[in-house]
């Protein structure tokens, strides 16, 4: 018997069209490539091309007949010029004229074909532990943070620099680039230093050109390379965010598990001062929604340091949102040599019963500052520095709320699908029963930030802000 | 292709070398691997129309000689990275037919175990950087190829592929640049199929030379015949050796044309059918290769057992492609995040 030419489909949705005309006849001999008939949906024309090779035997579908079914046979070829597949790759289509194979779960050789695939990896088990909830609130108690023992005052600054430093001296394929890293020390002197100790290899200057040295360092991580991204501000970071997201972000699960990008993207995140709208941002939110990220944001100089080497070591794509105007404050930070904070914990930075404040980057200061002020008036506020917000500590948090019963989020950025948007929702899926107040939400104002500096007081979260936040959750 | 013949005859920098390109053998080979090539496309093309093969399926008929003739430049841990038209490249490089088919099915026998489709499959093994379904994108991630060969001092040079709609993207400017500034062994191609999409490259390039667009860096670049194997291979040669010895990225932009549309839902309303048949006619890559192996004294025989060995590769992926299950559930959960350790 000959092969039979099935009415193919023009896209995924196509399931019939009109066989427009014929191009060749019975009787024509046909290669593999030409152009045999036309078809017609109600969206285009398309040519037919013959994939086999022979001699056109038979028509079965004149040409302009219409609702002509994807699949159904639309002619017949002598197998003549099938050559090395005995007539078998033809034959095998006729085999299947009717509807896409099922999956071949169905098929008797599966087993035969789960050992071919197993070419490509080893699969049937991996993923069968892991679960949707992993990211949900369980009840269990939350490890005691460690003890690193001594400790000195140090800038955030010197923190981050220094965990760059260590990390690199530590592994040659951890390099920086960025605008001004090197000859220039850093445009926050973030990097002050480390040309001279690593040299022009491994701290690189790059020109303005964020979306295509993204890019090339995201290269270069999936080959193994660690890169660390400075961004002078990631405000600067949505000229590269395809490459982040598209590329970073996405590649392992788009290559099942084979190209990893270990690469890390920090600098300063949200408002500085007087600024104004194009640089006063905060891109937690947005990175915090794409799976194949992390995204943490330290505030003390420990979180920064230890944060940040956490970061380096991770083999995924991390984002790093520190924050300008803390770079300058000092705080005490570990001395020992290999101290890190290990992403995904939050920290309870002041303990109280009445309230929950969860806060990350330099609103931990401005809740730090509340407690103060509500410890005055009678309420016990607990303070968490969430440190990661994804992957998000949610058990720090609901064990919190299970002792206070309300809670309060702060941050800089934008009400809409915030961070505490996020915290208030998983706080009602895992301890909806615990709370006795609605949770507040005290965030930055829904608008660009102004440059007047009356109005971007306003546009940011206040001291009082929270301290009434609190007050409401508590009803006094 | 009149803009072709012109590109062979008279703009190739450099001298012609006095001993052809290829020897019969490796000519013979390269036939073997654009058949594969063409031979894989026509089966994914009828698996698509089959509904077998869902979403966007880019086929790269008409194009073989551009990536068979590169690879022949190659040496081991070299780099390719191309963009979404990417069968044919990943063929070219060593990945074998079967898994690069049943990923097209979307099934766990895939390169990527179905979870990444037509557009995105790579193969570290075989040095293939994927597979990349945003323009331009993979220009950025191929300079970061050659970063890499920089930063390790290696002699290893990345293929960066895109086509002559990519070449606008401003991504690739700023590679163009980067590279230069840095020296690095990067070799940009630009299949120039003459067509992104359903936008000729007239209405989209004020440049009309392609191969000039790294000249404001320094970057030197020739036009090539994309269709013809040998003259790839040659000005291949030439841009390895330009990479390999330290002189930083070379561009070479391909006369190419695609027979097919710019994807399988494109019936390619935008040029006429004499001028898709003039180039199969005239310059198809395939033919062009087995007229030469025929001149060359091998026998008909010996290129109807390539055909028959091809096709039944092709076959074989065709069936397997089927036959593979699709992933299980579990595998939607896999590979979001590698396990820090």
């Amino acid at each position: 018997m000959g092969v039979e030419i099935l009415m193919p489909a023009l896209s995924p949705t196509m399931t019939e069209g009109k066989l427009a005309r014929w191009l060749k006849k019975e009787g024509d001999a046909v290669k593999s490539g030409d152009v045999i008939a036309e078809i017609e949906t109600d969206k285009a024309t398309m040519e037919v091309e013959a994939v086999d090779e022979g001699t056109l035997t038979k028509i079965v579908v004149p040409e302009g007949t219409e609702g002509v079914a994807v699949n159904s046979p639309i002619a017949e070829l002598d197998g003549g010029g099938a050559g090395g597949s005995k007539g078998a790759a033809p034959g095998h289509d006729t085999a299947m004229p009717q509807q896409p194979a099922p999956p071949a779960a169905a098929s008797p050789e599966v087993g035969e074909v789960a050992k071919q695939a197993e070419d490509y990896g080893a699969v049937a088990q991996r993923g069968a532990d892991r679960k949707e909830g992993a990211a949900k609130m369980g009840e269990a108690a939350a490890a005691p943070e460690k003890d690193w023992g001594p400790t000195k005052p140090m800038t955030v600054r010197e923190a981050l620099r220094d965990a760059m430093a260590l990390e690199m001296r530590a592994d040659d394929k951890v390099f920086l680039m960025g605008e001004e890293v090197a000859q220039y020390q850093g445009a926050y002197k973030i990097s002050q230093g480390l040309l001279d100790e690593f040299g022009p290899r491994r701290v690189i200057d790059t020109p303005i050109t964020e979306h295509g040295f993204t890019g090339m360092a995201v290269g270069a991580a999936f080959t193994g390379l660690k890169p660390i991204v400075e961004f002078m501000t990631f405000n600067f970071s949505m000229q590269a965010i395809d490459q982040i997201i598209n590329s970073a972000a996405k590649t392992l699960y788009m290559s099942g598990g084979q190209l990893g990008c270990p690469i890390v993207f920090r600098g300063p995140n949200g408002a500085a001062a007087r600024v104004a709208a194009q640089h006063s941002q905060c891109y937690a939110s947005w990175y915090a929604h794409v799976p194949g990220l992390k995204v943490v944001a330290p505030w003390s100089s420990a979180d920064a340091k230890g944060l940040l080497r956490a970061a380096i070591r991770d083999p995924n794509p991390v984002i790093v949102l520190e924050n300008e105007i803390l770079y300058g404050h000092s705080f005490d930070c570990p001395t020992a040599d290999d101290f890190i904070v290990p992403i995904g914990k939050a920290k309870v930075e002041r303990a109280g019963k009445d309230v929950t404040i969860v806060a990350y980057s330099i609103a931990v200061t401005w809740a730090m500052q509340a407690a103060e002020e509500l410890a005055k008036q009678g309420i016990e506020a607990e303070v968490i520095n969430l440190r990661s917000i994804r992957p998000l500590d949610a058990e720090t948090i609901a064990n919190s709320v299970r002792k206070t019963n309300r809670l309060v989020t702060v941050e800089e950025g934008w009400p809409y699908a915030n961070i505490g948007t996020e915290i208030a929702m998983q706080v009602m899926e895992a301890a909806f029963d615990w709370l006795d107040a609605p949770p507040v939400r005290v965030c930055g104002k829904d608008v660009p930030m102004p440059y007047a500096a009356n109005l971007e007081k306003l546009a940011l979260p206040t001291i009082p802000e929270i301290v009434d936040a609190a007050k409401r959750v508590t009803y006094k | 292709m009149a803009q072709a013949a012109e590109a062979t005859s008279g703009k190739r920098r450099g001298k012609a070398a006095s001993a052809p390109p290829m020897t019969r053998d490796q000519l013979l080979q390269a036939y073997r691997d654009m058949l594969l090539i063409r031979r894989f496309e026509e089966k994914a093309g009828q698996l698509y129309g089959m509904g077998l093969i869902g979403g966007f399926c880019h086929l790269y008929i008409g194009q073989e000689a551009v990536v068979v003739g590169m690879q022949a430049c190659l040496e081991p841990g070299d780099q390719v990275i191309t963009s979404y038209r990417d069968h044919g490249h990943m063929l070219a490089t060593g990945m074998e037919a079967r898994g690069v088919m049943a990923e097209l099915t979307g099934r766990i026998g895939g390169y990527s175990h179905g979870k990444g489709g037509s557009m995105h499959m790579f193969s570290r093994e075989k040095g293939f950087f994927g597979g990349h379904g945003i323009v331009g994108a993979q220009v950025s991630l191929g300079t970061g190829l050659a970063f890499a060969n920089w930063y390790r001092e290696s002699r290893n040079v990345s293929l960066t592929y895109f086509g002559e709609g990519a070449s606008n993207q401003g991504q690739v400017f700023e590679s163009f640049n980067l590279a230069a500034l840095m020296k690095l062994p990067v070799i940009f191609i630009i299949e120039n199929n003459k067509y992104g999409m359903g936008t000729s490259v007239e209405r989209a390039s004020a440049s009309r030379d392609l191969s000039k667009n790294g000249a404001p860096w320094g970057i030197p670049g020739e036009q090539v015949n994309g269709m013809d194997v040998m003259a790839v291979k040659e000005a291949g040669e030439r841009a390895a050796a330009h990479c390999r010895a330290g002189n930083g990225p070379y561009l070479l932009e391909m006369k190419t044309y695609r027979y097919r549309g710019h994807s399988m839902s494109d019936p390619a309303k935008y040029r006429t059918r004499e001028e898709v048949q003039k180039m199969r006619e005239q310059s198809d890559p395939i033919e062009t290769a087995r007229k030469l192996l025929l001149e060359q004294g091998l026998d008909e025989a010996a290129l109807k057992t390539i055909d028959d060995e091809v096709k039944a590769i092709v076959q074989e992926a065709a069936d397997f492609a089927q036959q593979s299950p699709e992933p299980p559930e579990s595998e939607l959960w896999t590979d979001v995040l590698l396990e820090a350790r």
